[in-house]
């Protein structure tokens, strides 16, 4: 269910989610948060963190944009785009289902 | 970041990220490539469940993030889901590392209702006969399959590793495309790393450099062909590489290896550096060996090495390459990894490289 890397758009009812396997963990030893995959350890900043832990495969693609801009008070289209770019890079590695 | 430091200087530790864990060195299979280190540990020697699930209460106290249950065939252990709901139990994310000769459906529920994160299996080959013939056992290709299917029903992920040699070496298109046919959504596409049983059998598996170049050339296509289906990672054939591979990420700096019998290394291959004296479980704490043991300060850093290595500017990306490596093919495993072509030494591997012989495999037995 991947679209191809160069244009992500991702549909405003997508439900990005984690799928087994690939779990968001915080370590204080590793210095903050990582996303644990087959065989790899990602470090996830501040931002992507907040992103991720947001996929849950209830909040649709466009609620999380929402969120976020609110939360961080940015611009909608602004993060649109780079939660767009975030999340097709994860899946595309395979760290996400959309 | 709070990083500990060693006792003998005042160099920064790094924390390990991964811990392999050797349950056992008992296998069904006969790989002669396999990573186990020619004298194995005993069935009696090996460390019972209660003292894995300290070692992983200390693995996970310092730092580690993901536990790779291995062997052997670690489930010729009858504990392996009360070992692995231990590592889970203490944070860890868990990679099974399989045969897929020797589970059950029902002990596969199990882990996997235990919270297993991730099952690794190894084929030798996408030809039956052949991989059947590599692993030294009738019928292993197909209950690989089997369990590979299982795992996917499972929904849990599945990493697909096969080993490249001389009797599969012409074959990656092949190879990944089965891997996706078990379901896999990660392939390991790992060309043969010469140690242990490896060694012994180096003239029977090693591929020509024309076999290689090619190998390795099908892979960024093949990445391209899959792209969003399958990540394929290459282990590189350094015999025919210029530059030598960093140590696992370096000596000490971000993984270890407990053995069956509970001694720790910072690599698998490490007992057979000859001088170095490595502590087990059975007698101290994880970070204890971590921080102080001699043989895990041995070849930390980069201070021992020689030149060319001193004053290149790849000493702080492949450490001067696999100390192991230096020691099997110059005696020295202080010196540059000669892998690399400014190693003195760099002719000794194209001289091995050009021994091959179809010699009947020496099979792996415990």
């Amino acid at each position: 269910m991947n679209t191809p890397a160069a244009a992500p758009s991702i549909p405003p009812d997508a439900r990005p989610r984690l799928p087994r396997g690939v779990r968001l963990v915080h370590n204080e030893a590793q210095g903050g948060w990582v996303l644990l995959a087959p065989e790899r350890v990602f470090k996830a900043d501040q931002i992507a963190a907040e992103v991720v832990k947001r996929c849950t495969g209830e909040a649709s693609f466009a609620a999380i944009v929402d969120d976020l801009a609110t939360t961080f008070a940015a611009p909608r289209e602004r993060v649109e785009a780079d939660v767009a770019a975030l999340l097709q890079g994860l899946a595309d590695k395979k760290l996400l289902e959309l | 970041m709070t990083n500990g430091h060693a006792s003998t200087n005042t160099r920064p530790l790094h924390n390990p990220l991964g811990l392999l864990a050797e349950l056992t060195h008992r296998c069904p299979l006969g790989c002669p490539y396999c990573s186990n280190p020619l004298a194995m540990d005993k069935r009696e020697d090996e460390l019972d469940a209660a003292t894995w699930a300290r070692v992983f209460r200390e693995a996970a106290g310092l730092g580690v993030l993901q536990v790779h249950l291995s062997g052997g065939e670690p489930a010729s252990r009858r504990d392996l889901v009360q070992i692995m709901a231990a590592a889970r139990e203490a944070g860890l994310y868990t990679n099974l590392i399989t045969s897929g000769v020797g589970i059950t459906d029902q002990r596969l529920n199990e882990l996997a209702d235990a919270g297993l994160d991730h099952v690794q299996i190894s084929i030798q080959d996408s030809e039956p006969k052949s991989a059947d013939h590599i692993a030294g056992y009738e019928g292993a290709y197909a209950r690989k399959r089997a369990l590979a299917a299982a795992v996917v029903a499972l929904k849990l992920p599945l990493t697909v590793n096969i080993v490249i040699h001389r009797a599969n070496i012409a074959r990656v298109d092949a190879l990944v495309a089965m891997a996706l046919d078990m379901g896999g959504t990660r392939v390991e596409i790992a060309h043969v790393q010469y140690y242990g049983w490896a060694l012994k059998n180096r003239a029977a598996l090693m591929p020509t450099r024309e076999q290689v170049e090619t190998a390795v050339a099908r892979i960024e296509p093949l990445r391209k062909q899959h792209h969003g289906r399958i990540v394929i990672d290459a282990v590189v054939p350094d015999y025919y590489a210029r530059f030598p591979k960093p140590c696992v990420g370096g000596w000490g700096r971000r993984s270890l290896n407990v053995t069956p019998a509970g001694r720790v290394l910072p690599c698998h291959a490490a007992e057979s550096i000859p001088g170095l004296e490595f502590w087990s479980v059975k007698d101290h704490s994880l970070r204890d060996i971590w921080e102080r043991n001699p043989a895990f300060n041995a070849f930390r850093g980069t201070s021992f090495l020689p030149q060319p290595c001193q004053s290149c500017e790849r000493r702080d990306i492949d450490f001067g390459g696999c100390r192991c490596q230096a020691f099997a093919l110059t005696g020295d495993a202080r010196a540059t990894d000669p892998v690399c072509h400014l190693s003195p030494h760099h002719h000794v591997v194209a001289e091995q490289a050009s021994i091959r012989e179809d010699a009947e495999y020496v099979y792996r037995r415990l």
